[in-house]
């Protein structure tokens, strides 16, 4: 079925692109365009105007700055998985973009689109989670910053509002690299969403036991913290008895729906299971990642 | 909706069309006669669709027409003729790699792009390289085949180039199919293409 007619806009910067999305709020912007082609073409969205982001150089850069991790909205996945920063700085992202889709697709889709897509099984945003995230979001004249768990609202809802663009995410970059681990279940071993995947983080800490971070997809309206899971283990080793506490609380803080893809029991099942390998992973010297691995 | 003449550079031969804009990258090929670019799902679930952009394979269903201007393009046909196969095209053929054909051309695209990056594939490694391509027919084992014989051929004949250069490692850049003059096609040409 051919997509249905819409006014293209393709700026070649940002302050340009800021200006159209002023005089033309209710222009969509299209980044990697994996979804938001299929929504028009299932005529699920006909927007009037559509923007076109993939000419703004400034929105395709990976940087360093002051000790954060900047990804510009239009990076894609695969330049994710290419970036030797984005390995060495966020390896549980670098992780989960090597089960992201299919390679063709990979190609396409973008860090920037598929947080504004907001899918509950969004593949990039539970390491993002972890790993403290916060959403640039540009607007003529303003700019502003959210942490990703407040940005996503609901399954493809998140507070960007009309006029405003997703311009980057950023990381900041800790001083000692973290141990992590991360797990997701799917269908088949490749191209395939998440029916449940879990992460893991171990940040160092000066005396005593890490801090240790959870974070879910595809269990609740949108990709969680498991904030309950994470207090259980404030200032305590990670022993089996305080990982099996852990699990059983990410699982009870879920909230999963029933699927082609699994059962809500199902899911709230394996939550459990894979919070109880991710956190053995972390304290398995040889086991997760970080360290370097 | 305006539509605007739009420069898509394919297979080295450079187009110049009147395209809408919410006409696809590969609507816009098929219209200008490419239609070695299968088309598919039309949701980037297939790949029958691939063609190199710039030297990433991607779903032509899922780019617009004008994002792909001033890219280069390269399609199945782009990368060898009947009478000068790309050696990819050749290991599909004599492993018996094609059945109905209709995923071929978007399974040689993405095989070229894997092989780019990484010149000797596990069997791992080959299908999941392969797992934005759909085959209803062979159930894979020959394409696999294929895949891992092209690889074979490529290493064969590069290190033995790259002994007669001097050099140690491959070529990655996907250009190496031989350059083409470029030519100017009027407007009238969009359209004209064939359905087969």
């Amino acid at each position: 079925m051919t997509l249905p007619a819409f006014d293209l806009l393709q700026p070649e910067t940002l302050g340009e692109a800021l200006k159209l999305l002023e005089a033309t709020p209710a222009a969509v912007p299209i980044a990697g365009g994996t979804c938001l082609l299929l929504d028009l073409r299932e005529r699920k969205r006909t927007p009037g105007t559509l923007l076109d982001l993939s000419r703004i150089e400034e929105l395709h850069r990976i940087e360093v700055i002051d000790d954060v991790l900047v990804m510009g909205a239009m990076v894609t996945i695969a330049e994710l998985l290419d970036n030797p920063r984005v390995e060495a700085h966020a390896g549980v992202l670098h992780e989960a973009c090597r089960t992201f889709a299919a390679p063709l697709v990979r190609n396409r889709a973008t860090i920037g689109g598929n947080l504004v897509h907001a899918s509950p099984a969004a593949d990039t945003a539970p390491p993002l989670l972890l790993l403290d995230a916060e959403i640039e979001t540009q607007a003529e004249g303003r700019k502003r910053l959210t942490p990703l768990d407040r940005f996503l609202v609901g399954p493809c809802e998140t507070t960007l509002r009309p006029g405003h663009l997703l311009t980057a995410v950023r990381i900041p970059i800790p001083e000692r690299p973290p141990r992590w681990a991360y797990e997701k279940i799917r269908l088949r071993k490749a191209d395939a969403i998440s029916v449940v995947s879990a992460a893991a983080l171990a940040a160092p800490s000066e005396d005593g036991p890490p801090e240790v971070r959870i974070a879910l997809g595809a269990v609740a309206p949108t990709p969680i913290r498991a904030w309950d899971a994470e207090e259980t283990l404030k200032g305590r080793e990670l022993t089996a008895g305080a990982i099996a506490v852990a699990a059983k609380v990410a699982a009870e803080e879920t909230c999963p729906i029933a699927d082609v893809r699994g059962s809500a029991a199902y899911r709230r099942r394996e939550v459990e299971i894979l919070v109880r390998h991710c956190l053995s992973d972390l304290m398995t010297p040889s086991g997760g990642g970080g360290d370097g691995n | 909706m305006e539509t605007r003449t739009v420069t898509l550079d394919v297979n080295g031969r450079t187009h110049d069309a009147a395209i809408a804009p919410n006409t696809t990258l590969l609507e816009a090929l098929r219209a200008l006669g490419y239609t070695d670019v299968k088309n598919g799902c039309e949701k980037g679930d297939c790949g029958a669709c691939a063609v190199l952009l710039n030297g990433r394979a991607v779903n032509s269903c899922l780019v617009l027409a004008w994002q792909a201007e001033g890219q280069e393009i390269v399609t199945n046909r782009g990368l060898g003729t009947i009478e000068h196969p790309h050696p990819i095209q050749e290991a599909f053929a004599d492993t018996g790699a094609v059945q109905c054909g209709f995923c071929t051309s978007g399974m040689i695209i993405a095989t070229k792009a894997m092989l780019n990056r990484n010149p000797d594939p596990t069997e791992d490694e080959i299908r999941e390289g392969l797992s934005g391509n759909l085959c209803r027919c062979t159930g894979y084992g020959q394409i696999v085949e294929a895949v891992r014989l092209a690889a074979e051929r490529l290493r064969r004949s590069s290190s033995s180039l790259s002994s007669l250069r001097g050099e140690g490692t491959p070529r990655k850049d996907g250009h190496e199919h031989a350059p083409v003059e470029r030519v100017r096609v009027s407007d009238d040409e969009f359209g004209a293409g064939d359905n087969s």
